[in-house]
């Protein structure tokens, strides 16, 4: 019998690694901690997929409920810049699989390397998404409650967005970017004056990082303007001159911050109001179905024909793609730990998890992604 | 084997244990140690229970009379949420698992920690965070009044602290899915060398069960809640009528959570139960297999009953009868487990100590709470019963008769292990009377009121309730000074209490292998594999006063084996 032997060292500093480097103390060998962080991981994947359901559960509730609201509003969505996305994380996902391959055979730097072009695939994806909400932000394609559909774009004001064209919203989303990567290059200068080579080797990997979301707005506006003709989602203000501050809308628009009971009672005296509650077929314009066939437009729908519950959709559509980008920088961090730890040359045949588990993460976000492409852009 | 010294040094009291091995705050508030986390948890929850314990009493003292003015109609309805939100969220589902779970499960193992010790820590200040977001609620002077169950659309119109306590929830639950991963994981892994499943400790069986609930119907509550959120600052319209949403599809969902979450709160006090009864009567427990399958039958089951919560919601009428005939079937592994506790208490070597009386007041609250529930799983009496009264009196024999009696049990059961010092029976034994009689003074009156009409969350009644509203109120004291009885037994046990061996019940699960207080490692040398129920393989050593394995025991002194009984 084994008496008090595996307790020579009594370690009261409660340090994980004191027995073998990268195998904490509770574990009895390599084996059995690789098991439970995966374990552990796949779980908390779990985990992952049941948070997300609510929304889907949510979708498709209001999908089967009120299919014409998805049919109307899926228009607005340009479904090439969601396929530039798609096509970008699953580049991810592949060099993400190379680079857990690279740790597997302790391939640090081939792993480092690989790890850096997903981080640079996660930045463009959020710099295209970025392009999305900013331009369907410029149109008032909001939440449902301030969704008020204009086609008119409002003119920059911003200095930068008047020089290059761009949405105000747009150079609103670049600001902690842009801050991010003079920081990380000013960093990076720093650590070369104090000759900590590593870390400026690791800051110059994160300005690339932060690169690649400026490298995402840049294609995502030239996509933009590109297939401007095919989408809902065209600068030029087709039906201007229609009344745009519509009824329905005007009543939700101050809506926004607080929900006063002065403002039910105004709603109960409108006629136009009283259907809101029980029937959410009803339109948007006094007269309903007055955009008619004749004059509909697929890519350009008129706000007088569209479901008052479109706004629903891009709720929807918030919810879901928001959740999925705060997932996004989630998965960046952990690609910048295991950045550091690639160059510190800590993956062995024998030490890999932290790779792993980050990639099955990586891959998770990837699939989530590969539903709600589909779910939201490819309607109809 | 071993020789005397050997003996001494593994289970006579040792000189630096995990309570003395390192000092100052930060080895307590950086620990990784499960026993220490554990024992913070085990701090934390009592602390969240004497708080909304004494939201309670000033409830109770506001029914005293039918026409209490002590507090305004808009105070009672915060008084009551912020009751049920602390209790429920702060206190009894961390309770068991967080707190005894983290002690005792990794030594039933034989393992030196749970799988991931920092995510332990994290879980443990997720709670912190989470409990002071709900209590944000009071402090920001603005209070919440929606009820524990945040339903819509009121949770949206009301202008009290919903997003303070709601986040609170939000972070609750990641506390809690931190633990079930964390366990779920240790219990694969982390298991002793040949410890298959059917070796471990009924206890185990009942934490792996709550933590695949825990794993599973966390989450959905986790994105519940940020859509309410999103709904009640930008008004989304998916939950608010107002915007075209649906309010009923937000209690789908939290109840998809909150119904497997009251699972979450009966399992772990199930296996503590299956342990005080098995060690209390020194009888192997009937019907192992059944009771260890009975949990992962609750478990499952349990997702599926969510809609019983909507019986009178506007459901399909369709939906309603599956969901009341799902309902039923929760009973059948409930009974399973309680008549194989009867089974076992069946000609056992019976010792009424403190734990062991908790455990028999468990048997009969819950059977109360579990039959009761019937009632209100048929649909016709549903109809008359629901938001009466009677549903606050069964779900309070389930909560508070069954999870807190279990909890009180265990931590009696478990104080010697963890502090090596006895706590004193005969106070142990009043408080618990206190605690049985106060509790069916409090909530059995509720049952009459509630079946006349009472209904439940009203700050005044009828006069003919008065009667039954004032017993309730006197026995909500007699319980409070049963359980503050019960905390200075405890406390005065931890500190001054008489030193206990290693084994002073002859429990045979492998955390009575370790020295009390155990290890920071939990055990000196490797436990000795034995089943947790054959309390043969336990001997009583003459010079440590304690049960030690069969195995190290002095050869010339042990008793020979005993047959076993065969059933």
């Amino acid at each position: 019998m084994a008496v008090a032997d595996s307790h020579d060292t009594h370690d009261d500093h409660h340090d994980l690694y004191d027995h073998g480097e990268f195998i904490a103390h509770h574990f009895d060998s390599a084996e059995q901690q690789f098991d439970s962080g995966k374990l552990g991981i796949w779980l908390f994947l779990v985990t992952e997929v049941l948070f997300f359901s609510g929304l889907f559960v949510a979708y498709t509730l209001y999908r089967t409920n009120h299919p014409e609201v998805f049919e109307q509003a899926h228009v607005f969505l340009n479904k090439y810049l969601g396929g530039l996305n798609t096509i970008v994380l699953l580049f991810s996902s592949l060099t993400m699989a190379l680079g857990v391959r690279a740790a597997q055979l302790g391939r640090n730097k081939n792993c480092s390397v690989y790890i850096l072009i997903t981080m640079v695939c996660a930045t463009m994806f959020l710099g295209v998404k970025a392009v999305e909400y900013s331009h369907k932000w410029d149109m008032g394609i909001l939440v449902r409650s301030a969704f008020n559909l204009t086609y008119t774009h409002p003119t920059p004001t911003t200095e930068i967005g008047k020089a290059l064209h761009i949405s105000d919203y747009l150079v609103y989303l670049c600001i902690v970017p842009a801050l991010l990567l003079a920081g990380f290059l000013a960093a990076s200068v720093i650590s070369k004056l104090i000759n900590k080579a590593m870390l400026a080797k690791f800051m110059v990997a994160m300005a690339i990082t932060v690169s690649g979301y400026f490298l995402g707005v840049v294609v995502g506006v030239i996509f933009m303007s590109a297939t401007d003709a095919e989408t809902g989602s065209s600068h030029a203000s087709v039906i201007a001159e229609q009344p745009l501050m519509l009824m329905a809308s005007t009543q939700d628009e101050h809506d926004e911050g607080d929900h006063d009971e002065g403002d039910h009672d105004k709603a109960a005296a409108d006629p136009n109001h009283e259907g809101d509650h029980a029937d959410h077929e009803e339109h948007f314009g006094s007269h309903p179905a007055d955009g008619g066939e004749a004059s509909f437009d697929a890519h350009h729908p008129d706000p007088s024909t569209l479901s008052r519950d479109v706004g629903i959709f891009f709720s929807i559509y918030y919810c879901m793609t928001g959740l999925h980008a705060i997932h996004i920088i989630g998965g960046i961090i952990a690609l910048a730990w295991l950045y550091w730890r690639s160059l510190l040359g800590h993956w062995r045949t024998d030490y890999f998890g932290p790779v792993d588990y980050v990639g099955l993460y990586w891959h998770l976000v990837d699939l989530i992604w590969i539903y709600l492409f589909p779910l939201l852009y490819l309607i109809d | 084997m071993v020789d005397a010294s050997t003996r001494q040094k593994l289970f006579g009291t040792p000189e630096t244990n995990f309570l003395n091995c390192s000092k100052g705050w930060k080895s307590w508030a950086f620990t990784l140690d499960h026993k220490r986390i554990g024992i913070m948890y085990l701090i934390g929850v009592t602390v969240a229970l004497f708080l909304a314990g004494v939201f309670a009493l000033v409830l109770r003292s506001h029914l005293f009379t039918f026409d209490s003015t002590m507090l305004s109609d808009d105070m009672y309805n915060q008084m009551f949420t912020l009751h049920g939100a602390v209790m429920v969220f702060s206190f009894i589902i961390p309770s068991i698992p967080a707190a005894l779970g983290n002690i005792v499960l990794p030594m039933m193992l034989g393992a030196k920690d749970v799988a991931f010790p920092r995510m332990n820590l994290a879980s443990f200040y997720l709670w912190i965070i989470g409990t002071g977001c709900l209590l944000l609620a009071i402090l920001s002077g603005k209070g919440l009044d929606t009820g524990w169950t945040f339903y819509t659309p009121y949770s949206i119109d009301t202008n009290t602290g919903v997003i303070y306590a709601t986040f609170g929830a939000f972070i609750l639950g990641f506390s809690s899915i931190f633990t079930g991963l964390n366990f779920l994981v240790t219990v694969n892994t982390m298991r002793s060398k040949d410890q298959g499943w059917f070796k471990l400790p009924l206890f185990v069986w009942s934490l792996y069960a709550t933590a695949i609930i825990q794993v599973l119907a966390t989450p959905v509550l986790g994105i519940t809640l940020l859509m309410l959120i999103a709904e009640k600052t930008l008004h989304i319209g998916i939950f608010d009528p107002k915007y075209g949403g649906d309010p009923v599809l937000f209690q789908h969902f939290f109840w998809f959570y909150s119904h497997p979450a009251v699972y979450i709160m009966i399992l772990p006090a199930m296996g503590v139960i299956s342990e005080l009864i098995s060690v209390y009567s020194q009888k192997r427990i009937f019907g192992y297999s059944f009771i260890a399958f009975s949990s992962v039958a609750i478990a499952l089951l349990g997702f599926l009953v969510w809609g019983h919560h909507m019986f009178t919601s506007g459901q399909s009428l369709v939906v309603t009868l599956i969901f009341s005939a799902i309902t039923f079937t929760v009973a059948i592994p409930s009974a399973v487990k309680v008549f194989n506790w009867l089974a076992t208490l069946y000609k056992g070597s019976i010792l009424l100590n403190t734990p062991m009386c908790y455990a028999l007041s468990f048997i009969f609250l819950f059977g109360i709470g579990g039959l009761t529930g019937l009632f209100l799983g048929a649909l016709s009496t549903d109809i008359h019963l629901h938001d009466t009264y009677f549903v606050v009196a069964h779900f309070h024999f389930v909560m508070v008769g069954g999870t807190l009696t279990a909890l009180l049990g265990g931590v009696f059961h478990w104080w010697p292990k963890i502090w090596g010092r006895m706590y004193n029976d005969f106070l142990g034994r009043v408080g618990c009377f206190l605690v049985f009689s106060g509790f069916n003074l409090t909530f059995f009156p509720q049952f009459v009121m509630g079946s006349r009409g009472m209904p439940r969350r009203y700050a005044s009644y009828d006069p003919e309730f008065q009667i039954f509203h004032q017993l309730s109120t006197v026995g909500a004291f007699v319980l409070g000074i049963g359980i503050l009885l019960s905390f200075v037994v405890l406390v005065y046990a931890a500190l001054r209490g008489p030193r206990c061996s290693s084994n002073p019940f002859r429990a045979a699960s492998l955390e009575w292998q370790s020295s009390s207080p155990p290890d920071f490692h939990n055990f000196l040398q490797t436990p000795v594999l034995t089943d947790p129920y054959d309390f043969e393989s336990q001997v009583y050593d003459e010079e440590l006063d304690t049960y030690i394995p069969r195995e190290f025991a002095n050869p010339d002194k042990v008793a020979p084996r005993k047959e076993p009984v065969h059933h």
